[in-house]
């Protein structure tokens, strides 16, 4: 029987609470993925514990100090914030690119972090721009980066009472801006074969000055490729450049042959997708220097 | 079995009360308690947008809401969508396109165009394609859908309720 008991705290404190109940506690943000699980393999008892209605964790707040963006605020919230997009335009797009209006209005930066899929769309877009995830719990908070908060397919840092509140990023550099591009075979509505997150920072004189390079779908969680960051520190992302970096992805990436795509296929395509991202970022941070 | 629980909300402007177990959904809700049948259930995975519905304003899929969170929002299905007997734009134009055959994906169309229409009264072809391509349809092809929503918007002005 698929009994759920459904609680909806107003704050994270009473959240943690909730969840220190017996049993099964899961935190329930848009349902997405929560609903079609709960179809498909009938949980026995569990507690949902809705996290909407705590304004801390639906507020997207963009400031010099950078950006503290709440686990349940929606994809749309993130698609029409003005400000964000033009600050972290690769990480909306990420979060632009995760299924239909009727999803985007309900489906949340934090859930596709903790659902924690191979080939979820925000989490390199999150790697490539430095983004942390702040954790409550019964002990208090504690902050881990993203890359280390996924663990493996489906599964997270995140302790049985724990609830992740915000995602937080540091503010942008001076000539600096990301890229989020994923191949998939349709446009809309479907699941990466590969994903590329980038953020680069320029010098005055176009040099690059630092960068970070994660993939996504080609390997059991999205990860940074420093090697591919270290080809183009130092260069001006000429064509050598580009081609080491892509190099770089292609032995990074340690994908498995499904429907979507081959290993070697989807090898290749994380080398071009880095070299599209990098030059996708390089360019949105020469119009900022200017 | 668990308690049900009491829930009070705004279905098409009328304030509305009912009781559901926590795991049941918003669609389920609707059809099966409320007997509001014109909200469909296809996939109930949030692949088809047969179940579409607005939640204070948004367009979600009725499947993969709770209908225990319907607590103090407003909903509109598409009981709401004609005053009276006339029809709204969105249904005046399906029809005269020939916009539907079987019919089940209908309703979910014109919820998820009334709420295009609401975001951007003017919008391409592309934009409606992209707006609509949570929502699936066996039977048209689509064109004639797009067709349907492109000319409602010239026809209502940017008046779009
Ligand atoms: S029934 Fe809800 S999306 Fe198909
Ligand atoms: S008219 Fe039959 S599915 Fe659309």
């Amino acid at each position: 029987m698929r009994e759920i008991e459904y609680a909806a705290p107003t704050s994270v404190d009473d959240a943690i609470a909730a969840l220190a109940g017996a049993g099964v506690c899961r935190p329930f943000a848009g349902g997405t993925d929560l609903l079609v699980q709960m179809r498909s393999v009938p949980p026995s008892e569990q507690k949902w514990v809705d996290i909407k209605r705590i304004p801390e964790m639906t507020s997207i707040a963009l400031d010099a100090s950078g950006l503290r963006l709440g686990a349940a605020a929606s994809c749309w919230e993130v698609s029409q914030h003005k400000g964000l997009r033009e600050t972290f335009p690769g990480l909306v797009e990420a979060a632009e690119l995760i299924g239909s209006i009727q999803i985007q209005n309900r489906a949340t930066v934090g859930g596709n972090v903790c659902n924690a899929s191979p080939a979820a769309d925000t989490v390199p877009a999150l790697i490539a721009v430095g983004a942390d995830c702040v954790i409550a719990g019964p002990d208090g908070r504690r902050t881990v980066p993203v890359a280390e908060f996924v663990t493996g397919p489906g599964t997270t840092q995140l302790g049985d009472n724990e609830l992740l509140v915000e995602l937080v990023v540091p503010p942008v550099a001076a000539r600096t801006a990301d890229a989020y591009l994923r191949f998939s075979p349709r446009g809309e509505m479907d699941i990466a074969v590969v994903g590329a997150g980038v953020s680069v920072t320029l010098a005055s004189d176009g040099t690059c000055t630092a960068a970070r390079v994660a993939l996504g779908a080609v390997g059991p969680t999205a990860f940074g490729v420093p090697a591919a960051a270290d080809a183009l520190v130092g260069t001006s992302l000429d064509e050598t450049a580009l081609e080491r970096a892509a190099a770089a992805s292609r032995d990074a990436a340690n994908p498995i042959d499904d429907k979507r795509g081959t290993v070697t296929y989807r090898r290749t395509v994380a080398g071009v997708l880095t070299r599209r991202a990098v030059q996708l970022a390089a360019s949105r941070a020469t119009e900022r220097s200017s | 079995m668990a308690r049900k629980t009491h829930v009070q909300t705004t279905i098409n402007g009328e304030q509305t009360e009912f009781l559901c177990h926590p795991h049941q959904s918003l669609s389920e809700v609707l059809r099966d308690e409320l007997h509001m049948t014109g909200t469909k259930e296809g996939c109930t995975t949030g692949d088809c947008g047969a179940c579409s519905v607005l939640l204070d304003g948004r367009l979600v899929c009725g499947c993969l809401v709770l209908a225990i969170e319907a607590e103090d929002t407003e909903i509109t299905t598409i009981e709401g969508m004609a005053s009276g007997e006339k029809l709204h734009p969105l249904q005046q134009k399906f029809l005269e396109h020939a916009a539907l055959q079987c019919g089940i994906c209908t309703p979910g169309f014109l919820i998820a165009a009334k709420a295009l229409l609401e975001h951007n009264p003017d919008p391409t072809e592309h934009e409606v394609r992209y707006w609509l391509s949570g929502n699936l349809c066996r039977c048209t092809g689509y064109d004639k859908i797009v067709a349907a929503v492109l000319d409602a918007a010239q026809s209502m002005g940017g008046d779009t309720r």
